[in-house]
């Protein structure tokens, strides 16, 4: 639908022509969460990916720092029709982490300290698509953003990119985590605009 | 913990504003008909977009003000002096005009009237529009669930709703404390309670930022087991949970939103 707001010009501002549609450029980095900040020590973090048939494979904060890290230069797109440009990140590899795990599980469930949860297809967390990430900008993750560490796949919607993600649960049928199931995508594809169910 | 329906696609509909009532020298109420609404939970939000002559458009959210009301729906905006969508609701759009929107959006800050836990509203600026829907949905529902909201604003002259909140406040379970920000506690304008610092009568003023002594003041006591919903500028909501968490709040209890410089 397109109805004409009269009286309404619009402010295009340089950089526009690299927003997905019915995003803004921000230049902050506003926080979008469901409830208060969980508090989450990496002396007790832990990250653990737990394949379809139950194995695990998991690491503490020591041993993830030891892993390689990568440095990743990208847009975000929140659904709340905020984008970033280039944004700066520091974070290991979804490819590095998986690289042992033996799966033929279609999708995943990421879930976070604090009991948010989100589901994503597995072939979107490979081939370069998506990390854990635990710097933003030079400095370590702010717990308002997702610190220690979050979920980064940036080429979906961000809701997608859990923030204090302390797990993965590969899976075979695909199911809802907490957005989803109160109505947002189930992809969430910033450039085919799909933020709700139906999209 | 029980959820609503959330119902499928969400089309864009044609609203058109109806009427417009100033609330502060920077937010306006937007009365809007949307003739399909399909109804909406307070707490909700909707997505607005504009669409220029050639074509270019903007979308933002804005939280739901109104309870309930069949194809009636209000929109209170703040207006953000160098933004592209509110300058537009705020100075520009005429009774008559009409505007693309779909929702409703957000199935999570919702409260629904049939809960029986006492609730508490912790508001931010602008942060109150969603809450308002809530007392307004009580006030509907003739609740005898008691309320109590939280409001902080730099001034009194940037609260918003201030005389309904007094009536609701006489009317029906409802106790409002007002924290100002910007404002030394003389110059507090305080029709319900004169002395700034008196604790008497459902409306209290305090010149203050919200901390420790606010909350033990203001909030439900923790073993209230209250619903909290905390909405306004994302530091104000990160300040305002962590004091209710460390108050002893369940923090599965909190529900927040949080808007971050929008525009």
């Amino acid at each position: 639908m397109s109805i004409i707001s009269r009286g309404f010009g619009g402010r295009r501002r340089p950089g526009s022509d690299r927003l997905p549609p019915g995003q803004y450029l921000e230049s902050g980095f506003p926080v979008l969460s469901a409830g208060p900040t969980p508090p989450v020590k990496t002396q007790s973090w832990q990250f653990t990916i737990t394949t379809e048939t139950g194995e695990k494979r998991g690491w503490d904060w020591r041993q993830f720092m030891d892993l390689p890290a990568e440095q990743i230069t990208t847009n975000i797109h929140c659904v709340t029709k905020w984008s970033k440009l280039d944004t700066h990140w520091r974070g290991v590899s979804l490819d590095t982490l998986l690289a042992d795990v033996k799966t033929s599980a279609g999708y995943v469930m990421a879930r976070s300290y604090g009991g948010y949860t989100t589901n994503l297809p597995l072939p979107d967390l490979r081939d370069g698509q998506a990390w854990i990430a635990y710097e933003y900008e030079g400095n370590a993750l702010h717990p308002e953003h997702g610190g220690p560490a979050r979920l980064l796949v940036p080429h979906l919607y961000f809701w997608k990119s859990a923030k204090w993600v302390t797990g993965l649960d590969l899976m075979a049928h695909d199911r809802h985590g907490f957005w989803e199931e109160l109505g947002y995508h189930d992809y969430g594809d910033p450039w085919r605009e799909q933020r709700y169910q139906g999209d | 913990m029980a959820r609503a329906a959330v119902p499928g696609r969400l089309n864009w509909q044609v609203a058109t504003l109806a009427t417009a009532k100033v609330e502060t020298a920077t937010a306006k109420t937007l009365v809007l008909d949307v003739p399909d609404w399909p109804g909406h939970l307070a707490g909700q939000h909707v997505d607005v977009k504009l669409t220029a002559e050639d074509g270019y458009s903007a979308q933002r959210s804005y939280s739901i003000a109104s309870a309930p009301d069949g194809a009636r729906l209000e929109l209170t905006v703040q207006r953000i002096a160098d933004g592209e969508v509110s300058p537009y609701l705020t100075e520009v759009m005429e009774p008559g005009d009409a505007m693309a929107l779909r929702g409703p959006i957000g199935y999570w800050f919702v409260w629904d009237p049939r809960s029986t836990a006492p609730v508490l509203l912790v508001a931010g600026g602008s942060g109150v529009v969603p809450l308002m829907a809530m007392i307004r949905a009580h006030a509907a529902a003739q609740s005898k669930i008691p309320l109590r909201l939280i409001y902080s604003v730099r001034t009194p002259a940037d609260a918003i709703y201030a005389d309904e909140l007094t009536q609701r406040s006489v009317a029906s379970p409802l106790e409002v404390t007002y924290l100002y920000t910007r404002a030394p506690a003389a110059s507090i304008r305080a029709p319900a309670a004169p002395d700034p610092t008196a604790s008497a009568g459902p409306i209290r003023h305090r010149s203050s930022r919200i901390n420790a002594d606010i909350v033990a003041e203001a909030a439900w006591p923790p073993d209230t087991k209250p619903a909290v919903f905390i909405c306004g500028p994302s530091g104000f909501v990160e300040s305002a949970s962590d004091l209710l968490v460390a108050a002893g709040h369940d923090p599965a209890q909190v529900k927040t939103e949080r808007f971050g410089p929008t525009s």
